[in-house]
């Protein structure tokens, strides 16, 4: 017989081979999930989960995807939570902290609690990204919020009602495109393709017997 | 970011961990030699999955009727469909659009942002939410051909030939020419790119590349590249229709394709959309579990496209090639088949056998590392046992050895945290791998305007087959979803200007049944899939398919 646990799922009790994820217990369980299941992997944010081990004060929140079954778990899945998302030009958006008021004024009523970064999936730390986003420095805040998912579990538990990831997302959409320096032999390439400098070379090869192709391929020089 | 350990290593594993750790100052030193191309075609034609006969069959009815696809995959392209004609009445149009985009990954994303920009009124339908996709999951980064010592040409011929000289050449010349400009309009759009201060992209070598080309932004790229992409939709206030599939497309009395069947999710309720032009944007197929392998792929990568497309006649293109990702994780089993990034090998990690043997060049093309690691842990015996199957040593700590403390903190983080939630610190631990089911290489036919062989129907991403031939290199796909993408909600936003729409029908579906019974199949199995059925082992629960 398996290692066996009992884990209750929306309250209502199961026993699951312990070693399974949440997200494997549930669907052992009988689940077949819709909401709340994307990637399975921790890139996508869809499985976040609040879960109590009884007996226990502290509630935690976590993956589904990338968390163990632990004994006596009470485990709620948050699949949706509204998050507010502001609509902007990003051709148009100010690169100033004016930004940060004119759409996501909440984060100035911040009351420092720290709930967000506790309840933060990704180890984040959460409330100092917004604290860079409050005085404008979106180059700190893209970089101290780079892991997040958006899974909204930091939201959740936000008293000022603040969207966390949607103000991160904003803040490394202005330094990605603003802020980091200019490529420029990014540009340069992009003008001589469109100046059609590789044009024949490449018409050159598209015409060539593949024996020719394999030679060329087998012998050609690999940067070190 | 390292939590305890929960992870439970056998005897043997940790017996073998002490050989790689003794072995790693010497193997970091050592220069594998690269394979010769015959070496390599043995070696696939022995071990790599592609080339198990039995795992295939010959398609009895459709387009490519007499050619071979996986079992699994013949399985839906020959089932029954979800509904029948009488089911739905096509004169109630729940949504008119000029652009149907079928699919919310990156490529559905930038055909839809295309299209917008065109003016073109677009709707996205996406069976779970968008953002939901293989893009979200590619970790290691994006090719182009953007330095000085390096050129679309070179980037032609290491894509053509690490897909054995068999992809498309218009698509595969469209890819290489259109990568930098791909860079640049996610840049523009606010992707942040790894870069040094000057601006200066910071590149790496992937497995098959002749230059450094790979882009990346962490070990997030793709889900990076995603989020923004999903930002831009919503910031043009695309409509996105989420958690309802397409389930059958639509075509009008002239054969064109004019929109498709939906059906919500939740409560299976069907609907029409009636579109000038539709782009098929559903990705690939990892969860139909090839030959019983785990995937890397995200929950709905079930080749409902290539379901879709087939029904009204539109053609694949080397759907018997699959790429099997040398390395998903072997252990612990929670993560079994999950993606560890090429990118660990581009920043100097080997793959190291159970005696502590660095046996393999760490980037040979994606098909010879998987079938190398398959022949190291099966004819060879060089393998450890697992709870799953079988794996061998990744050894992550030479990254710290190699690039300086610190390094993988800072470009691998993901996977740092993936091992880390199960008390694995790879800065210090190797992990191990074995191949996962990653890629479908083969999929619809398309010209290099996107277009199938059924008029007004395109397709862009993982769904297409072609571009990359027999064999994908890592960061070609993160760059097809991009550049075909925004190919097809280009060109299909334009076509649809000139498009009248005529009376709706879905007679194929009764053609397409007909044509089965005459060949003498009879199957319960409905289809697209749309979503995997797991139990994990629980056989006192019966779940039907979806």
């Amino acid at each position: 017989m398996e290692n066996m646990v009992n884990i209750f799922l929306f309250g209502k009790k199961y026993a699951v081979p312990a070693n399974l994820t949440i997200m494997g217990a549930m669907e052992y369980a009988g689940y077949q999930l819709v909401r709340g299941c994307g990637c399975r992997n921790g890139f996508c944010g869809a499985c976040a989960t609040i879960y109590r081990i009884a007996g226990d004060r502290e509630l935690k929140v976590c993956l589904a995807c990338q968390t163990k079954v632990e004994d006596n778990m009470y485990i709620a899945t948050l699949p949706f939570f509204p998050l507010v998302k502001q609509v902007y030009d990003v051709e148009k958006i100010s690169q100033s902290e004016a930004v940060m008021m004119q759409l996501y004024p909440e984060i100035y009523a911040c009351v420092g609690c720290n709930a967000c970064t506790k309840a933060c999936t990704q180890g984040l730390n959460v409330m100092q990204y917004i604290a860079y986003a409050q005085r404008g420095d979106f180059e700190a805040c893209a970089e101290e919020s780079f892991d997040c998912v958006m899974c909204g579990v930091c939201s959740s538990r936000c008293p000022a009602g603040i969207s966390h990831p949607q103000v991160a997302m904003l803040a490394r959409r202005i330094n990605g495109k603003y802020l980091a320096p200019k490529t420029e032999h990014l540009e340069n390439r992009v003008k001589e393709i469109k100046d059609g400098t590789f044009e024949e070379l490449l018409e050159a090869l598209m015409q060539k017997p593949v024996s020719e192709m394999k030679e060329l391929y087998n012998n050609r020089e690999i940067e070190k | 970011m390292v939590e305890k350990r929960t992870a439970i290593y056998t005897e043997e594993m940790l017996e073998s961990m002490k050989k790689v750790e003794a072995a790693r100052a010497a193997n970091a030193e050592f220069e594998p030699r690269r394979m010769t191309a015959e070496e390599k075609e043995t070696l696939l034609a022995t071990y790599h999955p592609d080339y198990k006969q039995s795992e295939f069959r010959v398609l009895e009815i459709g387009v490519n009727k007499g050619e071979k696809v996986p079992t699994e995959l013949a399985a839906l392209l020959q089932a029954n469909s979800r509904i029948t004609a009488d089911q739905v009445d096509l004169n109630k149009i729940d949504y008119d659009v000029d652009v149907l985009i079928i699919g919310g990954g990156g490529a559905g994303a930038s055909a839809a942002i295309e299209a917008h920009k065109n003016g073109a009124n677009v709707m996205i339908v996406t069976k779970l939410r968008i953002g939901d996709a293989n893009t979200m999951m590619a970790e290691g980064g994006i090719q182009a051909a953007d330095k000085p010592n390096d050129s679309p040409a070179i980037h032609y011929l290491d894509a053509f030939g690490g897909g054995h000289f068999a992809a498309k050449p218009e698509l595969l010349k469209k890819l290489v020419c259109d990568a930098p400009e791909a860079i640049q309009w996610l840049n523009d759009l606010g992707v942040e790119f790894d870069k040094m201060p000057d601006g200066t992209m910071v590149t790496t070598h992937g497995g098959g590349t002749s230059r450094k080309r790979m882009h990346a932004a962490k070990d997030y790229s793709g889900a990076e590249i995603m989020r923004t992409l999903r930002d831009e939709v919503l910031n043009r206030q695309i409509p996105v229709v989420d958690f309802t599939s397409a389930v059958e497309l639509i075509l009008d009395e002239n054969g064109k394709c004019a929109g498709a069947v939906l059906m919500n999710m939740e409560t299976r309720e069907l609907l029409v959309a009636r579109a000038k032009t539709v782009i098929l944007a559903t990705g690939g197929a990892g969860r139909l579990h090839y030959q019983g392998f785990p995937t890397s792929n995200h929950y709905g990568a079930t080749a409902d496209g290539l379901v879709l497309g087939y029904r009204v006649g539109a053609k694949l293109l080397y759907a018997d090639t699959l790429q099997y990702h040398p390395t998903g994780a072997a252990f612990p089993e929670q993560i079994y088949g999950a993606l560890v990034t090429e990118k660990v090998r581009s920043l100097g990690a080997k793959l190291v056998n159970k005696n502590g043997e660095v046996f393999m060049h760490p980037l040979e093309t994606r098909d010879v590392s998987a079938a190398s690691i398959i022949r190291e842990c099966t004819a060879r015996d060089n393998g450890l046992a697992t709870s799953d199957g079988l794996g061998l040593w990744l050894d992550t700590p030479m990254i710290e050895l190699k690039g300086g403390e610190g390094t993988i903190e800072k470009r691998i983080p993901a996977m740092m945290r993936m091992f880390g939630k199960y008390g694995i610190d790879i800065r210090k631990e190797p992990i191990l791998v074995y191949p996962t089911l990653h890629y479908q290489n083969g999929g619809l036919d398309i010209a290099a305007d996107g277009m199938t062989g059924v008029e007004n129907l395109y397709a862009a991403g993982e769904v297409v087959g072609g571009i990359h031939g027999r064999n994908r290199l890592m960061g070609n796909s993160l760059l097809d979803i991009i550049v075909f993408g925004r190919n097809a909600g280009q060109q299909a936003s334009e076509k649809a200007k000139s498009t009248e729409v005529g009376a709706l029908t879905l007679d194929h579906i009764a053609k397409f049944a007909a044509e089965a019974a005459e060949a003498g199949i009879a199957t319960e199995v409905v289809s697209p899939k749309l979503l995997p059925v797991y139990d994990h082992g629980n056989k006192n629960v019966v779940k039907e398919a979806f």
